[in-house]
């Protein structure tokens, strides 16, 4: 359909040419990020101090629901830490989609007046949410070194289980960024679901509790373990503090190709995600 | 005396552009948007019009079939009227928009400057500001901070730049973002219509700027404005845009006046419409009446003329009371203001009554560069006074006419060209001697007068 052509600065060398490309993505990134992380606390008291404080007061909140009122517990003493590890991974998730998929359009004005790679826009945003997962962590690992959890050499895995589930996020931001700036209705859709994977998933119940009630229900439960968000979830709970007590698909699966299954789905979504998002990247400054 | 200094180096400048390389180029660039014909987006709206068959947009061709090059060093002017396509052509040469066919290449970094401030925050400090849009415009921090005392400088805020950016005056903002555009150390800087920023003293600092750009033969320039005046100024070569296509490309002064022209020819078009929609209605047109409902002043020749031209024109005109009556046509001077010249109440006595064309001619040796309006009146006797006549219609706003002198000979300041008049010198004697002949004659003249009243007295 569109046969144009672009090209920039053709007479180096491919080296040089990739170099050139992705250290202007870098710089333009770095920036964006930057500004991003002074955005968030502008203007209040206690500034930065913010992004420590609020994961922390929340998770005292839920500690005290979850933990001492619902005393939802898979009977082991480090639950509550589990819990929090589990509810703090999954707000990557959402934060990425939900500012990534918005992303696009609200920078709407920068990307009708100087052109730059435009993925650049939506990695910023799951960048800032990577920093809050980390900031989230420390946090964590505090409340986890009061509990007396049981580290191992598995702790070694978590980059890997983390780079996992923030592929899948981005690739999801990358999707609904792309359907968002040409149908609003996007943003709405994209909360309902997500209501439906964080329910779908075991991250406020423990697996068990639904295993537990046997027949039918006890086999679809373990079924949640193939979609990649669960999966990698409860990788990082298992591997770095709760190596006993939580299933993993390593542990109740033993087909190869069902293991095999959550890591398909990833590469494909990501193939998916940077696809559509290429494809239509160009018309954005347009249709927006 | 500086305006033909500009015009030599335009010249020089216009001789050496083939020889530099190309910076820019565009390919049979074609563009169309999509126009919905449904207000609402979303995807209720998409799935209705999926199932009824239909597109639910149309196309609006923006740009079709465009292709020029820019060389380096060179100060590229594009001018057009509003919706011509220049600001479309403008963001896909800064590769934010892309054509639906044909090619864009550009060689070098290209620092685009599209409306105001590129990702300005408002919330952020100047200093923060400026590393952000330097960011984004692929400057790394070290480069910024490079020219970082440049750009203040140049945008004298100093003492502002740990100040947020809400709360800068409006001008200083512009100022600041302007700034940072022409002191970005960019190879092909594109501008918008820029060149109305910040007060009186920016803006001098600006025409200095732009004044040893254009002799900068590294540094490019493409500058998009309505300023006829920017583009003779600053331009080494000029593209006009009408309608999605190069309409005229060239030297400034030539694409300048064709863009003159061509507004002129849109504004008639637009009169003649109005003219019709009045034929239609029973209202008269300003100036108009039921004893004399047409009179209308028009160009036969073209409306933009050299001064060996003779501008030829029509007065079409309705009378049909019996009795004598005249056309009196004056030639009013818009650039300067004043009226050039007046045909008198009784010098065109009209032959026939009804609904009638006449012609006549004007010759445009005399005048310097200028644009001109006839306005014609039609007038009958004043009755008593055999000398004057009173008008019963007169041929203004839509029904005058405009026309434009452009010639390369003339100047552009004073009314009356060289070879119309001319001061001479003379010495001391001739002027002394001259004089005294004149006061001599005058009292003769004098003289007779009062002879020839005290003989009638008697």
């Amino acid at each position: 359909m569109s046969e144009s052509t672009v090209k920039t600065e053709s007479h180096t060398s491919l080296g040089e040419r990739l170099h050139q490309r992705y250290g202007y993505a870098m710089t333009v990134l770095r920036g964006l990020v930057k500004t991003d992380f002074k955005m968030r606390y502008q203007g209040s008291f206690l500034g930065v101090a913010w992004s420590v404080l609020k994961p922390l007061m929340l998770f005292v909140v839920m500690y005290v629901v979850f933990a001492k009122f619902l005393r939802m517990s898979d009977g082991t003493p480090t639950y509550p830490v589990v819990l929090l590890l589990g509810i703090s991974s999954w707000q990557l998730v959402t934060e990425t989609v939900g500012i990534g998929l918005r992303s696009i359009v609200d920078r709407g004005d920068l990307l009708r007046k100087v052109h730059f790679p435009n993925y650049i826009v939506v990695v910023s945003a799951s960048i800032g949410s990577l920093i809050s997962l980390a900031i989230n962590y420390v946090v964590v690992l505090i409340f986890a070194l009061f509990s007396h959890v049981h580290f191992t050499w598995r702790v070694l895995l978590v980059p890997f289980n983390v780079l996992e589930l923030y592929v899948v996020s981005l690739s999801l931001a990358l999707i609904f960024a792309t359907m968002y700036a040409y149908f609003r209705d996007i943003s709405h859709i994209w909360e309902v679901l997500q209501q439906i994977i964080f329910y779908g998933m075991p991250i406020i119940y423990p697996l068990s509790y639904v295993v537990d009630r046997g027949g039918m229900y006890a086999d679809l439960a373990k079924l949640e373990l193939l979609n990649p968000l669960a999966q990698s979830i409860q990788d990082i709970r298992h591997n770095l503090i709760a190596p006993e007590t939580q299933p993993t698909i390593w542990n109740t699966f033993h087909a190869w190709w069902i293991k095999a299954i959550p890591f398909v789905i990833t590469v494909a979504l990501l193939w998916f995600g940077i696809y559509i998002f290429r494809r239509n990247s160009r018309k954005f400054a347009e249709v927006m | 005396m500086s305006e033909q200094n500009v015009e030599k180096i335009d010249v020089v400048t216009g001789k050496n552009y083939k020889d530099q390389p190309v910076v820019l180029k565009a390919d049979h660039v074609e563009k169309w948007f999509k126009l919905p014909t449904e207000q609402a987006t979303g995807l209720k709206q998409a799935f209705i019009n999926w199932t009824r068959g239909i597109k639910g947009y149309k196309e609006q061709k923006v740009l079709r079939d465009v292709s020029f090059e820019v060389h380096q060093g060179e100060f590229f002017g594009i001018v057009g009227r509003n919706g011509g396509g220049k600001s479309t052509l403008l963001k896909i040469i800064s590769q934010i928009y892309y054509p639906n066919s044909g090619s864009i290449e550009v060689h070098g970094r290209l620092v685009p400057f599209i409306e105001l401030g590129v990702g300005f925050n408002p919330e952020l400090t100047g200093r923060e500001n400026v590393y952000l849009n330097g960011a984004l415009l692929g400057f790394t921090k070290d480069q910024v901070d490079a020219m970082y005392d440049d750009i203040v400088e140049f945008a004298e805020l100093e003492e502002f730049m740990d100040q947020k950016l809400k709360n800068y005056s409006s001008g200083m903002q512009v100022r600041l973002a302007f700034s940072v555009a022409i002191k970005a150390q960019g190879d092909i800087l594109v501008l918008d219509e820029v060149l109305a920023v910040g007060d009186e003293a920016f803006q001098r600092k600006c025409d200095d700027y732009f004044n040893k750009v254009r002799d900068d033969p590294t540094k490019t320039v493409i500058l998009v404005t309505h300023d006829m005046g920017a583009v003779k100024r600053y331009c080494s070569r000029a593209m006009f845009i009408q309608d999605g296509e190069v309409a005229a490309m060239g030297d400034p002064e030539t694409v300048a006046e064709s863009y003159t022209l061509a507004n002129l020819e849109v504004q008639r078009k637009e009169e003649a419409a109005h003219a019709k929609e009045l034929a239609e209605g029973q209202a008269y047109p300003n100036g108009l009446n039921a004893r004399c409902p047409i009179l209308r002043t028009y160009g036969v020749s073209p409306l933009l003329l050299k001064s060996s031209d003779t501008f030829r024109f029509a007065v079409e005109y309705q009378y049909d009371e019996p009795g004598d009556f005249y056309l009196a046509i004056a030639m009013h001077d818009i650039r300067r203001g004043g009226i050039t010249y007046d045909s008198g109440p009784r010098v065109f006595k009209m032959k026939e009554h009804g609904h009638r064309t006449v012609y006549f001619e004007l010759p445009l040796n005399l005048f310097n560069n200028g644009e001109f309006r006839l306005i014609t009146s039609l007038r009958t006797p004043t009755p008593g006074n055999p000398k004057m006549t009173d008008a019963v219609g007169v041929a203004i706003d839509d029904n005058s006419c405009t026309f434009v002198i452009r010639d390369k000979r003339n100047g552009n300041y004073a009314l009356l060209s060289d070879r119309a008049l001319e001061f001479t010198e003379i010495s001391k004697k001739e002027a002394e001697e001259g004089a005294a002949l004149q006061r001599e004659a005058r009292k003769k003249e004098d003289q007779a007068e009062l002879e020839h009243a005290g003989d009638e007295n008697v």
